[in-house]
């Protein structure tokens, strides 16, 4: 019956359910990126953030919350200028933890 | 769960509350909700326990529902609540029983402002002469109705006909106890057993031979949520708080709920004909729901009550598999007879829920 | 003949007090009312940021103080004022005669009950930073499966940067000791999932960063910034654990096999109570309040009476060791000069 509303699912991340099969290979490929201590500089210096929002700190976030599908959308916004690489301040090169990212993901999709 | 570790908290929160002359206001809402259950509060504490419980069809809405929904000025509620608290000081009360949790947390609310902002007051003092000529003393004590019950569980219990005990299995029912809100989130040391663990319900349960079931979402908020439903768009967000706890207590298989709130024991019961039309999902047995009660509700089955005179048949969800269960005697023929044989007629029953 | 010093409690900055004062030539008598020394560090394990083992320090304060005079279960009953000196009154009916008085009477461990909402004492996989340090020296605890937790967390901030828990300050360590502890039990069970539930990290003394990156990098602990609202307990006996995750803006959930509650550090009660026997004042966060917060820490605004470690607010150890130097060195100078 439709009542005009329905039952939303939770807005909650439930870690127990997050598939990080992903993530983990991701991580033998680039072990640096559980270093980000979600500073925000990459985001800040970003060209492409005003535009598309992305964001590499939100990007790493997403990946470890199982939102695969967000990340991938938002680094097709890169202009890979590498910017974020030079004021990381945990040294990560995220310039080519993009491209691994984006590799995985094409790999993925096949 | 380490039973003592709640029996300590529950320690910590016990409050005095005075064993008679009590001054009684009713809830706004809760006589069409369940209209047997203040009725029955007064029958139970007037005529089974023999105290003396004093009310006046005068008195008005505390304010409560339209403070929550942000449609008043805290002064009118409080000008409102100090009418009240007049029409007791008339009556030579000095105890202050609500009916409902809102207001009892309304009550406790404005008693606290008043006493860390005194000038509020005396203000208010004087919007309520201006207005009505009316004076008042501030109760000396101002407790929930389930506090009474709460206080009298005992002695219900020694006078009880039947008990919270599946006469097939002999085990004790497995309830789910619900705590609106406003009874102890906002001040936790004026509820029996505080706020994260409240025992006003459980020692009622208990003492009436069920078993208490601790879920994970059990502190969650029933969905009403005061805009969350009065406001149309916003009822999804309602129905899925509600939803969220039916999920969660699930895997239990409660045999009831009891509830203290007059919001709560309604939104329980009514979304689960909602749920079931929406997602085809019921949570009780054979496709029927969890019934619901209010307290007094409980405390009148106890004691022996005919369900149709505590208004049973105005719940959604059927009570009778319940009713089945503790071995209550009930006429099905008389479920919509109303007050002086009046018909009630028969209601249209729903697709999904399952309903006698 | 040797210049009485009264020591009150025999925790690491008392013995080390009392140790520095041995060598300067004094009679240090320490007055501990538990029955044993060594203190909170006693019953620790092992110590970051090096992980050497607690009681190695500890033994190695006891043997350069084993000269002092020393009562186990003893307190202070009550303090008489003699013209330049005092009379102590201990619990075990000796009396002692000193002019100099020194504190190290340390903390105690907020009490995790209290924050009702973890369900510490309540929830059978509840435990504290301190359980689990007991748990690493006697490998007994039932809340601990022998297989390990599939997956567990710790909770910071435990009654501490908590108004009304009344406890507003830092407590200091409990982020390192997070850190630390996590990677202990990623040591012992490597399958284990661990979350570490943060306000912020505060990182701030000698290596914590190194430590706080390799259980990021080498060990894969899960840091998510947010304070644990609410847990509960599910059918099958796990925990069910609220938070926000305040990074990404949504809450969290999580199922666990065990959480540990990171206790901060309140002010000793018993130490105010002793404080108010001699007229001490009390300063804004409950702890004893110093002549100075800058430049005289380890001194009372009193003649005569000394501070060293926790009973003047959180440290951790080697600044609660550094403070028992400073203040054996005061006490010797103010012996020297001062009399």
């Amino acid at each position: 019956m439709d009542f005009g509303f329905k039952i939303s699912p939770s807005s909650a991340v439930n870690l127990d359910n997050v598939d990080l099969t992903l993530y983990n290979r991701l991580l033998e490929a680039e072990p640096d990126i559980c270093k980000c201590i979600a500073c925000g500089s990459c985001t800040a210096s970003c060209p492409a953030n005003r535009f598309s929002g992305m964001s590499v700190r939100k990007a790493i976030l997403n990946l470890q919350r199982g939102k695969e599908k967000e990340t991938a959308r938002m680094l097709s916004n890169c202009m890979l200028c590498g910017k974020c690489t030079m004021v990381c301040p945990r040294g990560i090169n995220t310039r080519h933890l993009i491209l691994s990212i984006c590799k995985l993901y094409k790999e993925e999709a096949k | 769960m380490i039973y003592q570790g709640k029996q300590k908290i529950w320690a910590d929160y016990q409050k005095e509350i005075p064993d008679d002359h009590w001054y009684y206001v009713r809830s706004c809402i809760r006589q069409n909700f369940f209209p047997g259950s203040e009725k029955m509060f007064l029958e139970i504490c007037r005529n089974v326990l023999g105290k003396d419980f004093h009310e006046n069809a005068s008195h008005t809405t505390c304010g409560g529902i339209a403070y929550h929904c942000d449609t008043i000025p805290q002064e009118t509620v409080m000008t409102i609540v100090a009418r009240q608290f007049a029409l007791m000081t008339e009556a030579g009360y000095e105890n202050y029983v609500a009916s409902c949790i809102t207001s009892f947390g309304n009550y406790i609310e404005i008693l606290q402002t008043w006493e860390e902002f005194p000038e509020l007051e005396t203000k208010i003092r004087e919007l309520l002469w201006k207005a009505c000529k009316r004076e008042f003393k501030k109760p000396k004590y101002v407790a929930h109705a389930s506090d009474l019950i709460y206080k009298y569980r005992n002695l219900i219990a020694e006078r009880a006909k039947y008990r919270l005990i599946n006469r097939h299995t002999g085990e004790p029912l497995k309830v789910v106890e619900h705590i609106g809100c406003h009874y102890s989130k906002m001040f936790p040391s004026k509820g029996v057993g505080g706020a994260e663990y409240p025992y006003v319900l459980c020692g009622m349960i208990e003492a009436w031979g069920g078993n208490v079931i601790d879920y994970p979402e059990r502190r969650h908020c029933c969905g009403y949520g005061f805009r969350q439903y009065h406001v149309k768009a916003n009822r999804g967000y309602s129905i899925s708080n509600t939803h969220k706890k039916f999920e969660s207590m699930e895997p239990y298989h409660p045999d009831m709920i009891i509830t203290n709130c007059p919001g709560c024991p309604y939104f329980l019961d009514r979304w689960q004909y909602a749920i079931a039309e929406m997602e085809g999902k019921t949570y009780g047995e054979n496709g029927y729901g969890i019934p619901v009660f209010t307290y007094e509700e409980v405390a009148g089955l106890v004691l022996g009550y005919d369900p149709w005179d505590l208004g049973l048949q105005l719940h959604q969800v059927a009570v009778e598999p319940l009713l089945d269960k503790i071995g209550v005697e009930y006429d099905p023929a008389r479920k919509y007879e109303g007050l002086n044989h009046k018909n009630l007629l028969r209601p249209e029953l729903p697709g999904v829920l399952k309903c006698c | 003949m040797k210049e009485n010093i009264l020591i009150i409690g025999g925790g690491i900055a008392g013995l080390e007090a009392a140790g520095q004062l041995l060598k300067l030539g004094y009679n240090p008598i320490i007055v501990e009312k538990s029955d044993h020394l060594g203190g909170h560090v006693a019953d620790w394990n092992r110590l970051f940021p090096d992980m050497s083992p607690a009681e190695d320090l500890v033994s190695r304060l006891i043997a350069a103080s084993s000269e002092a005079n020393i009562f186990l279960n003893t307190e202070i009953s009550f303090v008489n004022r003699l013209k330049d000196s005092w009379n102590i009154m201990l619990s075990n009916g000796i009396s002692i005669i000193t002019r100099i008085l020194l504190f190290a009477t340390g903390f105690t461990l907020f009490d995790a009950s209290k924050k009702e909402e973890y369900g510490y004492g309540v929830y059978n996989q509840v435990m504290t930073n301190s359980d689990l340090e007991h748990w690493f020296n006697t490998g007994q605890d039932e809340r601990i499966p022998e297989e390990g937790p599939a997956a567990m967390g710790f909770v910071h901030c435990v009654g501490s940067r908590d108004e009304k828990a009344r406890n507003p300050q830092c407590s200091k360590v409990c982020c390192i000791t997070a850190v630390k502890q996590a990677i202990e039990m990623k040591q012992k069970f490597p399958e284990a999932m661990i979350y570490c539930f943060y306000m912020d990290l505060r990182m701030f003394g000698k290596k914590y960063e190194d430590f706080y990156i390799s259980a990021q990098k080498d060990y894969g602990i899960r840091f998510i910034r947010g304070r644990v609202s609410e847990v509960s307990e599910n059918i099958e006996g796990k925990l069910v654990v609220k938070a926000e995750d305040t990074l990404s803006g949504k809450p969290v959930k999580v199922t666990l096999d065990l959480l540990v509650l990171m206790s901060g550090i309140v002010c000793n009660q018993q130490t105010c109570k002793t404080a108010g026997l001699l007229s001490l004042p009390i300063d804004s966060d409950g702890f004893l309040k110093s002549r100075d917060n800058i430049a005289d820490i380890t001194e009372a605004p009193r003649e005569g009476i000394f501070y060293a470690g926790t009973c003047t607010g959180p440290k951790t150890v080697p600044e609660t060791l550094a403070e028992a130097r400073s203040a054996a060195l005061e006490i010797h100078n103010y012996i020297l000069n001062g009399m």
